[in-house]
């Protein structure tokens, strides 16, 4: 009887964060002690294993600084061989001259999600201050009627 | 993880529109799950023999068999994302579009498609300045906040109780 091989996903792991680096971000990793490949890369990380395993560790990795860690899906697993530049020569891969382009954007993309982020909270206790609560008012009236 | 809305984005292997899309809540449509299925499926060889016979078929159904094969090549890829998707997001003047997204007649095709199939769109400009980024990330977080939310299974039978309770009342 064959064995069912689980969906394998690869996941690029871009860092551009003043607090986090990649080596930190693979230690997290390693830690984690789930089941996965991963490769250290300039930009960050490619980690490569079963869906559920790499979606984990790509969430816990996130967290770590959510607004300057990007995440995106990759086809070819981490160090396969049609793509790997160790087997083709050297020189950048295909596609990576596209990931370049976008990493030189991502402190502004960062800087505009902290903004996005500080309006929310900014909204929410704007919000919060509007409400006033029944066993509030409660006491205000108790306050007012024992004068 | 339950995602909101299907969202289709171009240019179709953008990091950045990856990643804002999914960290609203909703599923990018996006190349790279198409080649993931094309490069570690074992029944196939390695490039450039990745491409079964139905391929071809498939691209046919986008573009003529006049077109340059490269464009239905692309669109067997490609169109089978556009026909799922429930919204997209283009992003005019990307900075580098060479390589397997550099076909200028692909690009047009896909961006066409998507325009006349009636779902929403927002299109904006590829940011280069720190104020164009905020404006980025602001007008993309408000139309993937904007999407219809799809409705759960929960839901869907709790809307259908409630007019039966309103014919009752009556």
């Amino acid at each position: 009887m064959t064995e069912i091989k689980k969906e394998e996903i690869t996941k690029y792991i871009v860092i551009s964060s003043d607090k986090v680096l990649p080596a930190d971000a693979a230690m997290k990793i390693y830690e984690s002690e789930f089941p996965v490949t991963v490769k250290e890369t300039c930009f960050g990380l490619i980690v490569t294993g079963p869906k559920e395993d790499v979606t984990a560790v790509v969430e816990n990795i996130r967290q770590l600084d959510k607004n300057h860690i990007f995440v995106k899906d990759r086809g070819f697993p981490a160090g396969d061989e049609r793509r790997c530049r160790a087997s083709r020569g050297g020189g950048p891969r295909p596609g990576f001259h596209f990931l370049r382009e976008e990493v030189q954007m991502l402190p502004a993309i960062g800087a505009a999600l902290d903004e996005l982020e500080a309006n929310e909270s900014v909204k929410k206790k704007q919000g919060e201050k509007c409400r006033l609560k029944v066993s509030d008012l409660e006491k205000i009236i108790e306050a007012e009627l024992s004068r | 993880m339950n995602f909101l809305a299907k969202v289709f984005i171009y240019p179709v292997n953008s990091l950045i529109l990856a990643d804002l899309v999914e960290r609203f809540g909703h599923k990018p449509l996006t190349m790279m799950n198409q080649i993931r299925e094309k490069v570690t499926n074992i029944s196939l060889d390695s490039p450039p023999i990745n491409i079964t016979p139905e391929d071809p078929k498939l691209g046919l159904r986008y573009a003529a068999v006049e077109v340059p094969a490269g464009v239905r090549g692309r669109m067997a890829l490609i169109g089978p994302l556009i026909e799922e998707t429930e919204a997209a997001i283009i992003v005019e003047n990307p900075p580098t579009n060479f390589g397997c997204v550099g076909c200028n007649r692909t690009n047009e095709l896909m961006k066409y498609l998507i325009r006349s199939k009636g779902v929403p769109v927002l299109e904006v400009k590829y940011p280069e300045t720190d104020e164009e980024a905020r404006d980025f990330v602001n007008r993309i977080a408000a139309f993937l906040e904007s999407l219809p939310e799809e409705k759960s299974e929960e839901n869907e039978k709790g809307e259908e109780k409630e007019p039966a309770e309103k014919e009752d009342e009556k």
